[in-house]
């Protein structure tokens, strides 16, 4: 007689789906993907060097990690902040301050980025005394970096809360108990705890940081040398058919954000040890 | 040094988890809290620890009223249930944690602290066992740890939640022999919360038993065979 568990399909079915899901992820991701380093250096090498090294995409790619370097730890430090309220403390207007880190997941980037236009552009709402003392926010790089803090919000914070609600209090009740301030009870109990889930959820807001294209493309204006990242740099070559060097400027861009998950199989890989031995 | 808990109430959204609860515990008495689960045991311990503030009453620590003091403030050693070692830290470091985190001037010399540690492990029976990490031990050797850390810093009382709880058998049996000899070697004021009655009667100068957030009666394990108080009693420890 068969020793089937129910849930077992037969062998055909089981490698059936497995062939479809492997042709459907060849299909949409890595076609793609290979298509970009393709076209990038179909040219050769020297005119891939030639379209990422001149001035305006050498531009593109400073403002693009300046923007990041900005970002990515503002939202670390408020990530922290907002996942070590919501997991040790109690509080009213908890599931409020939930909603609210998850709102830029639900807005479109386009809609975040005009919010900033709304705000600080020059017929905004603060536009006018922004003017009068010469401050430029909108079509200039502090609107790029708004833009970007907005849409990578959630990233550290959505990362940290489920992995702290898991590890509870009783690690913090512990050292309160033996004597150690708030402060010492973070750095030395609470960030150990997290480090993992806080450097990939660093890793995931870099990411989107480096890529965004909606929001930041409202906010930007699109001067060349000056308020184009490099998601806005290639949309602009690729409109003027520039095509070898979009695609230059794009593999360049895929690259970093394969760097990202290689990163991020390389922590998951190294301290799978670490996270399953954590016995309690 | 004495404890006394006067008219604690506690209520978690509307129902009560201590209803008017008062405790006299005498200087190096070594105390059980017993009672079914969801009797209201575990709060209490921690308003003593200052881990939870009470909605009204008074916790005094001998004369002082330390009712509104945080847990770090209060010089006691907690023990956890699920042991809350830090996981990142060896066990010396785990044992010296209170120690480590004191203000330069206050903190003994690094020898000294290394010298309680291994002060400690012998207490607890873990010689050797300083340089593994938590994830390498055995709960009851996880629980000794534990221990250990509690009593780094001299605490003037020990409080234990269901410290045997995650345990087996043997192991449980071992460990409340080892604990009761600590008690009566250093003779600090101790209590402990359990929900079973042998345990507690074995273990325990004297024993509260709460039902339903209120004491039904507080006196020697013997007196309570002899003379239950309540109908509860009888049941309870039947
Ligand atoms: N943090 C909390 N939030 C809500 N209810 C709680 C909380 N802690 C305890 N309670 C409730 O208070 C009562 C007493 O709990 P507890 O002191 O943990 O009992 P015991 O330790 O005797 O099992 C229980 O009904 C429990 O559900
Ligand atoms: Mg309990």
């Amino acid at each position: 007689m068969s020793r089937r568990s129910p849930l077992q399909e037969s062998k055909a079915v089981k490698w059936l789906l497995i062939g479809v899901a492997f042709l459907y992820i060849a299909l949409i991701l890595l076609l793609p993907l290979g298509t970009v380093f393709y076209e990038a250096l179909r040219g050769g090498v020297a005119t891939w060097m030639e379209a990422v090294t001149e001035s305006n995409a050498r531009s593109a790619i400073t403002l693009t990690l300046l923007v990041a370097a900005i970002a990515v730890p503002l939202n670390v430090a408020f990530g922290l902040a907002a996942a070590w309220a919501i997991t040790k403390h109690d509080f009213r207007f908890k599931p409020l301050l939930l909603t609210l880190i998850d709102l830029p997941f639900s807005v479109s980037p386009v809609v975040s980025g005009l919010i900033y236009v709304l705000l600080f552009g020059a017929q905004g709402w603060f536009g006018s005394t922004l003017q009068d003392r010469g401050i430029e926010i909108i079509f200039a790089v502090p609107g790029i970096v708004l833009a970007t803090i907005f849409v990578t919000f959630p990233f550290v914070a959505r990362e940290l809360i489920p992995l702290m609600t898991e590890q509870g209090k009783s690690d913090e009740e512990a050292a309160l108990s033996l004597g150690a301030s708030g402060w010492q009870t973070f750095w030395h109990v609470t960030l150990p705890n997290i480090r993992w889930g806080l450097l990939y959820g660093v890793l995931l807001a870099n990411a989107r940081a480096m890529g965004e294209f909606g929001a930041v493309s409202v906010v930007s204006g699109h001067i060349r040398g000056e308020t184009n990242t490099m998601p806005l740099h290639i949309e602009v070559l690729y409109n003027e058919y520039n095509f070898a060097a979009a695609f230059a400027v794009a593999s360049l861009l895929a690259v970093l954000a394969l760097v990202t998950l290689v990163l991020k199989s390389i922590l998951e890989w190294r301290h799978r040890g670490a996270i399953a031995a954590r016995g309690h | 040094m004495s404890i006394r808990v006067e008219e604690v109430s506690k209520r978690f959204s509307t129902y009560p988890a201590l209803a008017g609860v008062s405790l006299e515990i005498v200087d190096g008495e070594f105390v059980a809290l017993l009672g079914p689960s969801g009797s209201g045991k575990t709060t209490l311990l921690r308003i003593i620890a200052g881990l939870d503030f009470p909605d009204s009453g008074v916790i005094r620590f001998g004369d002082r009223d330390v009712t509104d003091d945080p847990a770090a403030k209060r010089g006691i050693g907690f023990v956890f249930q699920h042991y809350a070692l830090f996981g990142h830290m060896s066990v010396a470091r785990n044992i010296a944690f209170g120690l480590d985190i004191l203000p330069r001037r206050a903190r003994p010399a690094r020898a000294e602290i290394e010298a309680r540690v291994d002060e400690l492990l012998k207490l607890v029976q873990l010689e050797g066992y300083g340089e593994r990490y938590p994830a390498q031990l055995s709960g009851g050797q996880r629980q000794r740890v534990a221990l250990a850390r509690a009593l780094a810093r001299n605490p003037r009382f020990l409080l234990l939640d269901e410290p045997f709880g995650a345990l087996d058998t043997k192991v449980r049996r071992e460990l409340r022999d080892a604990l009761r000899i600590i008690h009566d070697e250093i003779g600090l004021t101790s209590i402990f919360v359990t929900h079973d009655h042998e345990e507690a009667f074995a273990l325990a100068d004297r024993v509260a038993i709460l039902n339903a957030g209120r004491i039904e009666q507080f006196a020697a394990p013997a007196e309570i065979l002899e003379r239950p108080a309540s109908p509860f009693v009888t049941s309870f420890v039947a």
